[in-house]
């Protein structure tokens, strides 16, 4: 399989060298994003997001928990991804691997730092809060993760309803409205090929990347940056693709209702 | 919980005559990573199956060089049930149903076309409301179909037992949970031969006889509907692989 990344690491080049994308797309064009909600009734909240043939689907959850002893009248955010092995034919069951561990921890921080859930609303008594879980199930893989996975995440919370709580207990058939979000995460997620940057990297262009960059935002603040692959960022890259990321999250913020 | 009343003027708690399946809707080709793959939608239950293969067998050891190893694996989402928060993974529950079906597709599936090599069966099920085995042996045998696998049969199941002392067919989470007696079965429709078979609960011999009948007949209709979801695809032009659930829609 070596050889086979090898050669579509040459071809990537190639196309870039020619200012092109192999599916056409300019270098800081999205992919179509489409976000389904409601995709599980059963869940609290869900939401199946599209991102060109990349598909991730988010669920969510509430449970009574008893709180981190450090934050004792705080609710508990808990945020999972599986990447499920019907996705893609590199992905084995078993138990979580370093991608699917780093995929779940930076869609998390990038909703619990903008702090648009409001955790300290979740205490229920002396010992007992709310647990929030939002598990990304990723079922088809063609590249750009963080991003579909962000947006099915937060597209889920947006169509969450609150349990009813009835001497903390909860009573799922009965919702008390939606789960309130003071505002929207969206991540823009860019792949490096020498010095060219690629917005929303496909699975071709994320095998051949030299390194690749996850900026969230709301529409105030930087709330979360994760770089990763051995390929390195300018100062100059980096703050470019800020003001980028906060550009381009106006369109994806547009379809987070 | 005090058990509910499942029959109500010989009708079932949903409206349901007693050998009345849920709706049914199987789409072949859902998922573009995958070899082949099938979302069922059965009453309120999805499941996706996944297929891929026949591809390298590892660990190497594994390989047999008669014929291709089958794997199966279904799991439940943790966000699928009306009740808590599930735990990822497979569990013992989930380890054993893995088990018998693949022990159903052994049967069906030439797998002496391809030796040395594995076919992995993947199931989710992203949302349950009882007979969740039988809709993920039902998906399963289309996703194989998808992914060009040569079978003697497409396999189909459904689950029969006795609610309220009636015989009948196809049980939701409440009529599993409280009815006497749950038999799912896989049955390859074309001989007839039962390839799946559990059993919990108490039936005489004659009621087991009576569910049998009523699951065969049951059987003929969601072959059908396999079937057409296969011929849906490969009908006429070729079709975007993708999933197609949630009741409100945004994209830009």
């Amino acid at each position: 399989m070596e050889i086979v990344n090898e050669l579509k690491k040459d071809s990537l080049k190639r196309i870039l060298a020619q200012g092109k994308r192999a599916d056409g797309r300019q270098m800081l064009d999205y992919r179509k994003a489409t976000l389904q909600q409601n995709a599980i009734p059963n869940a609290e909240g869900s939401a199946l997001c599209h991102l060109g043939n990349t598909q991730v689907l988010a669920g969510i959850k509430f449970d009574v928990a008893t709180p981190f002893a450090d934050r004792p009248t705080e609710g508990v955010l808990s945020t999972n991804a599986e990447l499920v092995p019907l996705a893609s034919s590199t992905f084995e069951p078993g138990p979580p691997s370093p991608a699917s561990i780093e995929l779940a921890r930076v869609v998390d921080r990038g909703i619990r730092s903008s702090n648009c859930i409001d955790l300290k609303s979740f205490a229920l008594e002396e010992g007992k809060v709310l647990a929030l879980y939002i598990d990304l199930y990723v079922l088809d893989y063609d590249g750009n993760l963080f991003d579909a996975a962000s947006l099915a995440a937060m597209s889920a919370l947006l169509c969450t309803r609150m349990p009813k709580i009835e001497e903390g207990k909860l009573i799922r058939k009965e919702s008390t409205g939606k789960l309130p979000l003071s505002t929207k995460t969206v991540t823009c997620t860019f792949a490096k090929v020498d010095s060219t940057k690629l917005l929303d990297p496909s699975l071709d262009e994320e095998q051949g990347m030299d390194g690749r960059i996850t900026i969230a935002t709301t529409p105030q603040h930087v709330c979360a940056v994760q770089k990763g692959g051995w390929g390195a960022f300018t100062q100059k890259d980096i703050l470019e693709l800020v003001d980028i990321s906060f550009d381009k999250a106006k369109g994806l913020r547009s379809i987070l209702q | 919980m005090e058990k509910p009343q499942l029959i109500i003027d010989g009708k079932r708690a949903d409206g349901r005559a007693l050998d009345e399946l849920r709706p049914i809707k199987i789409t072949a080709h859902v998922l573009n990573g995958a070899d082949g793959s099938a979302l069922v939608e059965w009453g309120n239950n999805k499941v996706l199956a996944g297929v891929y293969g026949p591809r390298e067998c590892i660990p190497r050891h594994d390989a047999s060089p008669y014929r291709a190893v089958v794997r199966c694996r279904y799991t439940m989402a943790p966000f699928c049930s009306l009740e808590e928060h599930g735990r990822s993974g497979p569990n013992r529950r989930s380890h054993e149903l893995s088990k018998v079906i693949r022990e159903a597709f052994e049967n069906v599936v030439i797998s002496e076309a391809y030796p040395r090599t594995q076919i992995d069966v993947y199931m989710e099920v992203l949302q349950s409301d009882g007979g969740t085995r039988c809709a993920a042996i039902t998906a399963a045998a289309v996703a194989l179909a998808d992914a060009g696998i040569p079978m003697k049969d497409l396999v189909c199941a459904v689950a029969v037992g006795k609610i309220d002392g009636l015989v009948a067919v196809d049980f939701s989470k409440d009529e599993d949970n409280y009815g006497e007696s749950d038999m799912p079965i896989a049955i390859a429709p074309r001989n007839g031969d039962v390839l799946l078979f559990q059993m919990d609960g108490n039936l005489t011999r004659e009621e087991l006889s009576a569910a049998m009948e009523m699951a065969y007949k049951a059987s003929a209709k969601i072959s059908e509907l396999q079937a057409a979801a296969l011929k849906a695809v490969y009908d006429g032009p070729k079709k975007e692989a993708h999933l197609v659930l949630g009741d409100k829609f945004n994209s830009q």
